[in-house]
């Protein structure tokens, strides 16, 4: 390495005045550093919206609860979902897409360096937009202040009729900024994919993060626009007098829904496909094999892309669409299952006969895989539109999707954090404290949503401020909280690992896992032009190539 | 280490990736398109719908005139650019201020159909569910043929001042592709409005 390194970061490692370090950072469009700032400001809203499910779970614990107020309750579920959801899963994985994809291709930056700071910065003053309400959004009504209408904003919920004051406006306005900034992010991922790959990264070639995020960017094209389109109309309805959305002049409150849904089901494969792409590079990494099946993965994420853009209403059940229009969307729904469940096939028979090493990384990862491997399971009994009816609105859909995200996305991301981690800080995580993370979180979350099911099963329905003792959900409902605590201290682990391994972290080296893709070629944390002379590759794995000059794998291909 | 960050020696012979501006164009037409289909389904969905008048049957008029200088500011920019790429910068800048005079005439055309709807008609974007719709959808093509024509002007300021050359076609060319969607959405919407609209 030391031939190839440019001395720029000798200058950078004198004692500089923090406003210049800070200036740099704001302005700066450098790919890794704006992945950087995407993921610690998803962390910050982590954060803000795991104390607002907390306070749920508090309010939650026991019948006839007053912790909070109706009202703050409404708003806490409400800012909860939006938070988690826009503010805290899209940035962290655009920023772990925006770190990762330039460097595994062999690029020295995205395709447009200038958008990708701008649609972070769109993204970030959408979040704030989104929490100035708490200050702002109480209007001249003396109406409520946060948004209170539900992360999905029914109508005529939203509208100036039930929704006085501007709280559902720094929503829409939160939504509609973030989401440009999605749609930029996104095309920036597609351009550098398309146009910035190092000689001999053919598309066959492309290691499958990089795949994997070059379809969920399409989907983003696809699925966040009708969510802004919809926003748009909501504004016109709140600003203009427009009807769109208003029952009483004929608009129709089941339009809204649509376009909510046509953005809000793919929106779930636009997070878990980033997730999927992570365990489809740490799983063959510690079962120290390459990935099985590397086509049929590719085919069968874009076949997920395809049939997930159709299914949209199985959300939609409840509300009497017809019985042609309920039978397509279960069959599609369960169609879904089938691409997902070729990769799961795929991620198994990487670990079946490898050697596999259970580092903190590969732990999360296996976790992940049965974890949404049941998820997939209750989603497929939520499919089938007879069964939807009972349960549709109950926890049981709440448990069903926080097993998707928590159990599913957010332990694909910690995985990914303790496996790029080194690379981006240069330290290691500390391993010990990554197990006992790894053991707490995977115990409470079991607690959580594992027994979340089952209230939902006895007809708790989702978002009720409190409920009357003796109705069997008693118990269980202390225990999903008790659980909630469990995760909130792993999560507390996880934050003291991260800081204080950056400080006292081993040292990583450039390549601490013995793994074949381009980003462990350059030193950790890689220099700020990525590589001092564009690499070539010739196979799917071209440090393994390097690293055993006898037997290639170009020679196979 | 030196061994790993070295390239592998053989570059294959002819690495061409497509040009990133047109990649990002095409992603954002695509992106633009869903959108647009978002208020084409809205608008078609409440055809008829409206609880009171007036209706797009009373009060539209098919906008014939305007339609065509839209259009054929789709070919004025294409043989803008041939002019460009072939070096002939004035014939460039005629064709380019042709396209930008025929864009700007469809928008006073619009700008005029609306005057009349709201001055003549009392039709507003609050009156009724066709008002609604409609402004919105034509409206959001309007502010679209509005970004195109600013993006456009500003070539043209570079190319009266000199700046525009040969070496920038590529460029040129992905503005020329933008607007190329603004026509064919004119298509759509004028289909969808004053064609099976009424």
């Amino acid at each position: 390495m030391s031939s190839d390194v440019i001395a720029i970061q000798t200058a950078e490692a004198a004692g500089r005045p923090w406003i210049q370090t800070l200036h740099e950072w704001v302005t700066t469009v450098d790919h890794k550093r704006l992945g950087v700032l995407y993921i610690l400001y998803a962390l910050f809203f982590l954060v803000i919206g795991g104390i607002e499910a907390t306070i749920i779970r508090i309010q939650l614990m026991r019948p006839h609860n007053d912790f909070v107020s109706p009202q703050v309750f409404n708003r806490m579920f409400t800012m909860h979902g939006t938070t988690m959801i826009f503010f805290v899963a899209m940035p962290i994985l655009f920023g772990f897409g925006n770190y990762l994809v330039p460097l595994m291709i062999g690029a020295r930056d995205m395709a447009f360096p200038r958008l990708n700071a701008f649609s972070f910065w769109l993204t970030a003053f959408g979040g704030l937009l989104l929490y100035f309400s708490f200050l702002g959004g109480n209007g001249l009504y003396g109406a409520g202040n946060a948004p209170d209408v539900g992360w999905w904003a029914y109508a005529p919920l939203a509208s100036r009729a039930f929704s006085p004051g501007h709280s559902s406006d720094y929503w829409t306005i939160a939504l509609l900024a973030s989401g440009f900034g999605s749609i930029g992010t996104a095309i920036n991922i597609i351009a550098t994919i398309v146009s910035m790959r190092c000689p001999g990264m053919k598309l066959s070639r492309m290691p499958l993060l990089a795949w994997l995020n070059l379809v969920m960017s399409g989907m983003v094209l696809l699925a966040i626009t009708p969510l802004s389109a919809a926003q748009l109309m909501l504004l016109v309805d709140r600003y203009l007098g427009g009807h769109f959305f208003d029952t009483q002049a004929g608009g129709s409150a089941t339009l809204w829904m649509h376009f909510f849904w046509i953005f809000g089901h793919p929106e779930v494969y636009v997070l878990i496909i980033p997730c999927f792409a992570f365990a489809s590079e740490i799983i063959p990494v510690f079962s120290r094999k390459p990935i099985f099946g590397y086509p049929v993965m590719v085919g069968a994420t874009v076949c997920i892309a395809f049939v997930s853009m159709s299914v949209w209403a199985h959300h939609m059940f409840t509300i009497g669409m017809n019985s042609y229009a309920n039978s397509f969307f279960t069959i599609t729904t369960m169609a879904v299952g089938v691409p997902t469940g070729i990769k799961i096939f795929n991620w198994l028979g990487t670990m079946w006969g490898g050697k596999i090493q259970f580092k903190t990384p590969m732990l999360f990862c296996i976790g992940f895989l049965f974890q949404f491997l049941i998820a997939g399971l209750t989603g497929i009994m939520l499919a089938s539109s007879p069964f939807d009816w009972q349960l549709s609105g109950s926890y049981f859909v709440v448990a069903h999707f926080h097993y998707v995200i928590v159990g599913g996305i957010l332990f694909a991301l910690f995985g990914a954090f303790y496996y790029w981690y080194p690379k981006i800080t240069g330290r290691m995580l500390n391993e010990g404290l990554g197990k006992l993370h790894f053991w707490l979180f995977l115990i409470g979350f079991h607690v959580t949503f594992d027994l979340m099911h089952i209230p939902g099963l006895l007809g708790m329905p989702r978002r009720i401020y409190t409920y009357e003792p003796g109705r069997g959900w008693d118990t269980l409902n202390f225990l999903v909280t008790i659980g909630a605590f469990v995760q909130g201290i792993a999560t507390l682990v996880f934050v003291a690992n991260l800081v204080v391994s950056y400080f006292k972290g081993a040292k990583a080296g450039n390549d601490p896992w013995d793994a074949w893709t381009l980003e462990w070629s350059v030193s950790s944390p890689p220099p700020v032009y990525n590589f001092a002379s564009l690499p070539t590759v010739a196979s799917r794995r071209p440090l393994w190539d390097l690293k055993h000059p006898e037997d290639p794998d170009s020679r196979y291909e | 280490m030196s061994a790993i960050a070295t390239p592998l020696p053989k570059t294959p012979a002819a690495w061409k990736l497509p040009y990133r501006g047109k990649v990002g164009m095409a992603c954002l037409i695509f992106a633009e398109s869903a959108i647009f289909t978002i208020f084409v389904v809205a608008y078609l969905y409440y055809v008829g719908k409206s609880l009171s008048g007036p209706t797009p049957g009373e009060v539209l008029e098919t906008p014939i005139f305007y339609t065509i200088c839209l259009l054929s500011s789709s070919l004025t920019i294409h043989f803008a650019g041939e002019l460009l790429a072939r070096g002939r910068r004035g014939a460039f800048l005629l064709f380019w201020l042709l396209t930008i005079t025929l864009g700007a005439l469809f928008l006073y055309g619009t700008g005029q159909e609306w005057q009349r709807l709201i001055y003549e008609h009392g039709l507003t974007i609050s009156t009724n569910l066709f008002g609604t719709t409609y402004y919105s959808l034509v409206g959001l093509h309007a502010f679209h043929v509005s970004a195109g024509l600013i993006m456009l002007s500003i070539v043209l300021l570079f190319g009266l001042a000199g700046r525009v050359g040969p070496e920038q076609s590529a460029r040129v060319d992905v503005l020329s592709l933008y607007w190329h969607f603004v026509d064919a959405v004119w298509v759509v919407v004028f289909t969808v409005v004053y064609v099976l609209g009424r």
